[in-house]
C-alpha cells in the first residue's frame, strides 16, 4: 500500500465549491477522503452538514457521483448502490458514506448495523463534531459528557450534557466487521491511510473521524486542527483499528494531562467546574485501562 | 403461457420473475411475505438472476432499492400495513427521485387495534406521496400488473415509482388459476430498462439534491406531470399487453353494467368481484344496478369515472377505509371529482371491511336499496346505530 501523505495525494477536487462554515472539520474529512478514493467513489450523503452544504440545486458541489440519503438510509441507501452498481457489471468503484455522529450513532444505527450483518462492500465514514451542528448544535448520542447544547444547556439544575459518549468504534467492532478504526482530522496523514486501507479490504469497513466544528463547539475558526489533534493527545479520542478480530491502538497518549487545555477553550465546556474536569479524566484513565490491558500496540 | 392454480401472491412473484428486476430487497410482514419467499427461492435455484438483499427493516428495504435505482438497474420491494407507514418517509424521496420502483403491498388494516387482515387504510394513506397506485381485482391481474407497472413506470416520460396492492389474504392466500405467460413472451412485451437518472461514472451525476424555495415547485411540478402522462402510457401498455397476451384491461376503472346503470357503486380491489356478482341479481330484480372498479387511484380517473356517472340517479362509494374526522378517502377524492367536472349526481359512502370485516351479499344489496331509497349518508354497513 501507498501511503498516502501531503506528498503524493492526488491535486484532484471531488468536493469544492460548497458552503461549509470557515474552519469546518467535516468538509476537511470529506474532501480528503474523497482525495484519496478518486473518481470512482460514489458519495452517499444523509442529512447533515454536509449534504446541506454540498447540494444546494443548482450548486452541486460534488466532483464525483454523489447522493443524498435519507437521514436513518445512509447504510442502506449504500447497499442499494453498491448491489445495483455490481448488478450492472461494473467493478472497480468505492461506495463511500460521510454521515454525522447523530446519522451515525443515532437514526442511523439500525441500517448500518443491517450493513455490517450482510457484510456489503462499502466504506462507512462517521464525522464527529459531537452534536446535531446543521440544525444548531443540539445533543446526539457522540456529544461527550458536560457539553453544552441548546438541549442540554447549562441550567441552575443541569450543566450541560450528562450522559457519556457511545462508543460507536466499538458497538461497530463487536459486530465482527472487517475493518473499524477511529482517526482524527488532527492527524491527517493517519485518517489518509486509515482511507486508503479501507480502500483495499473487502466487505464492510467503517472509520469514525473526529471533526471538531468551531461554530458548536465554541472556538475560533482556525483551532480546529489543533483540538483535534489536543483530543487525540490527552486520550480522549484514542485512534485506533479493529481488524481481524484485534483491536490496535495506533498512537499513545502524549499528553496525559492535556483534558484541561483541550477543554478550557472551548465555550460548550467553559461551565465545568473541577469536579467535572476529574470525572472526565477518571472516564478517560478507565478507559486507557481497559486500552492498555487489551489492545495491541503498534 | 401455462395455467397453474396459484395464490395471489404466488402470481404476483412470477409476474416480477418474469420482469427480471436486478436488484431486490425485502422485508417480511404478512401477509406480503409469500412474495418475497417465493422470490427468494426463485433467485436461491438461479430462475431469476437478481441480487437479493436481506434488509433490517421496511426504511431500509425502499431506501435500498432507491440507491439500487440510483445505478439505473430495475428494482422490487414488496411491504404491507406498518411495514408501508415505516417505509413512508422513504416514499416521496423514491417520487421526487423520478426511480420507478415497483413495489406490491399487500392491502392490511394498520395498527390500533393491531389486526393482520385485510382493509386498504395503508395505502390510501399514502395516496399524496406521489406514486402510481393501483389495485388488483384477482390473482391474474397482479401477475399482469407486476409486468406492466415496469413498463408504464419506467416510461421516460412518467419516471414514476409505482405501488401495486392486493388485498392481504383475500386476494394474497386465495388461489385461483392463472396464466403464467413465457420468459420470452415476458422479454418481448418489457423491454430492457434505460435511463439517464443515474449515476454515471464517465459523466459522475450528484442525486437527490436539495432545492429551495426558488426551484421546489418546479421539480414538483414534474413530478405531478410525471404521473399524469402515466395515463396515456397504461392505456398504450394495455394494448400492447392485449395484443401478446390476449387479456385485455380497461384503464384507470372497469366498469360492469354501468352503461345504462341508475345506481352505481364505486369501489376498488378484490370486493369488486362480489359487487359484480350482487349488481346481476339486483338486475333481475329490475333495479339498473352498475359497478365502476377503479383499478388506479393515481393517477386518479376523475373524468372516466364523472363519464360514467353522468346519467346515474345516485353513486356510492364501498370502501374499507376511512379518514378519520370525514369520510372514506375515496369516496372524498370522488366527490371532488364529480363535483368539479360538474356532474350532480347524489352521492353515498359506505365503510366497511375494516380489520379484515366480511362484506357480504346482503350489505351489497342494501347498499343499492339505499340508494333506490335516495339516501345521501355516510355510513359504516355491518354497524348499527353509528352515524357519522
Amino acid at each position: 500500500m501507498i501511503v498516502p501523505n501531503a506528498r503524493n495525494i492526488t491535486e484532484d477536487e471531488y468536493f469544492f465549491g460548497h458552503k461549509a462554515c470557515a474552519g469546518c472539520g467535516g468538509s476537511l474529512a470529506v474532501r480528503i477522503a474523497l482525495k484519496v478514493l478518486g473518481e470512482r467513489a460514489v458519495a452517499v450523503l444523509p442529512a447533515g452538514c454536509m449534504s446541506a452544504v454540498g447540494f444546494n440545486f443548482p450548486q452541486l458541489c460534488f466532483g464525483n457521483n454523489a447522493m443524498i440519503s435519507t437521514f436513518a438510509g445512509t447504510a442502506s441507501m449504500m447497499t442499494g448502490v453498491e448491489a445495483g452498481l455490481r448488478a450492472r457489471g461494473i467493478s472497480d468503484f468505492q461506495i463511500v458514506g460521510f454521515a454525522g455522529d447523530g446519522g451515525t450513532a443515532d437514526i442511523g444505527i439500525q441500517a448500518l448495523s443491517g450493513a455490517i450483518d450482510r457484510n456489503d462492500d462499502i466504506i462507512y465514514i462517521c464525522y464527529d463534531n459531537e452534536a446535531y451542528m446543521n440544525t444548531g448544535t443540539q445533543k446526539s448520542s457522540l456529544t461527550p459528557f458536560g457539553a453544552s447544547t441548546t438541549t442540554t444547556p447549562v441550567t441552575g439544575r443541569v450543566k450541560g450534557n450528562t450522559h457519556e459518549k457511545k462508543n460507536m468504534f466499538e458497538i461497530v467492532a463487536a459486530h465482527g466487521i472487517p475493518y473499524a478504526a477511529t482517526a482524527s482530522i488532527g492527524y491527517l496523514e493517519d485518517y489518509m491511510r486509515k482511507v486508503r486501507k479501507a480502500s483495499e479490504i473487502r466487505g464492510t469497513k467503517y472509520i469514525h473521524v473526529l471533526a471538531p466544528c468551531p461554530t458548536g463547539w465554541g472556538v475560533d475558526s482556525d483551532e480546529t486542527i489543533d483540538l483535534a489533534r489536543a483530543a487525540v493527545d490527552c486520550g480522549l479520542w484514542p485512534l485506533a483499528e479493529y481488524e481481524n478480530g484485534v483491536f490496535h491502538i495506533n498512537r499513545e497518549i502524549k499528553d496525559l494531562d492535556g483534558i484541561r487545555s483541550y477543554v478550557r477553550g472551548q465555550k460548550r465546556f467553559r461551565h465545568l467546574k473541577d469536579s467535572d474536569l476529574e470525572h472526565i479524566e477518571k472516564m478517560r484513565d478507565l478507559r486507557w485501562e481497559g486500552i492498555n490491558k487489551t489492545w495491541i500496540k503498534n | 403461457m401455462t395455467r397453474f392454480f396459484i395464490s395471489g401472491n404466488e402470481a404476483f412473484a412470477h409476474g416480477i420473475r418474469l420482469a427480471r428486476p436486478e436488484v431486490i430487497s425485502a422485508y417480511p410482514i404478512t401477509p406480503q411475505t409469500i412474495v418475497v419467499e417465493r422470490l427468494s427461492e426463485m433467485v436461491g435455484s438461479g430462475v431469476l438472476n437478481s441480487e437479493f438483499i436481506h434488509v433490517e427493516s421496511e426504511h431500509s428495504a425502499l431506501s435500498c432499492v432507491i440507491g439500487a435505482s440510483a445505478t439505473g438497474v430495475r428494482t422490487f420491494t414488496a411491504t404491507s400495513s406498518q411495514g408501508l407507514l415505516y417505509m413512508a418517509e422513504c416514499l416521496p424521496y423514491a417520487a421526487g427521485g423520478r426511480f420507478p420502483i415497483v413495489m406490491m403491498n399487500a392491502n392490511r388494516s394498520t395498527a390500533l387495534p393491531w389486526n393482520i387482515y385485510g382493509d386498504q387504510r395503508d395505502s390510501l394513506s399514502q395516496l399524496d406521496c406521489g406514486w402510481i397506485q393501483v389495485y388488483a381485482q384477482d390473482a391474474q391481474e397482479s401477475l399482469d400488473l407486476a409486468l406492466m407497472s415496469y413498463r408504464i413506470s419506467e416510461n421516460c416520460d412518467v419516471s414514476t415509482p409505482f405501488m401495486i396492492n392486493l388485498d392481504g389474504f383475500h386476494l394474497t392466500h386465495t388461489y385461483e388459476p392463472v396464466d403464467i405467460p413465457d420468459q420470452d413472451q415476458a422479454d418481448a412485451f418489457l423491454p430492457e430498462y434505460s435511463t439517464e437518472n443515474r449515476i454515471d461514472f464517465d459523466n459522475p451525476k450528484n442525486l437527490c439534491f436539495s432545492a429551495g424555495p426558488e426551484y421546489n415547485t418546479i421539480f414538483k411540478i414534474g413530478e405531478h406531470i410525471g404521473i399524469q402522462n402515466s395515463r396515456k402510457e397504461i392505456l398504450e401498455t394495455e394494448e400492447s399487453f392485449a395484443k401478446l397476451f390476449g387479456r385485455r384491461y380497461t384503464g384507470l376503472i372497469e366498469k360492469y353494467l354501468c352503461e345504462d346503470a341508475e345506481f352505481v357503486i364505486i369501489t376498488l380491489g378484490s370486493i369488486s368481484g362480489l359487487c359484480k356478482n350482487v349488481t346481476e341479481s339486483m338486475r333481475k330484480k329490475g333495479i339498473r344496478a352498475g359497478v365502476i372498479r377503479i383499478r388506479y387511484m393515481r393517477p386518479f380517473p376523475h373524468k372516466e369515472i364523472s363519464v360514467a356517472v353522468s346519467g346515474a340517479k345516485s353513486v356510492c362509494v364501498l370502501e374499507k377505509d376511512i379518514s378519520f374526522g370525514y369520510a372514506g378517502t375515496v369516496f372524498i377524492n370522488v366527490c371532488a371529482a364529480l363535483h368539479n367536472e360538474g356532474v350532480c349526481v347524489p352521492t353515498l359512502n359506505r365503510i366497511g371491511g375494516l380489520g379484515g370485516k366480511d362484506i357480504t351479499e346482503n350489505d351489497i344489496q342494501k347498499i343499492f336499496l339505499d340508494m333506490v331509497e335516495g339516501k345521501k349518508d355516510i355510513a359504516f354497513i355491518g354497524v348499527e346505530g353509528v352515524n357519522i
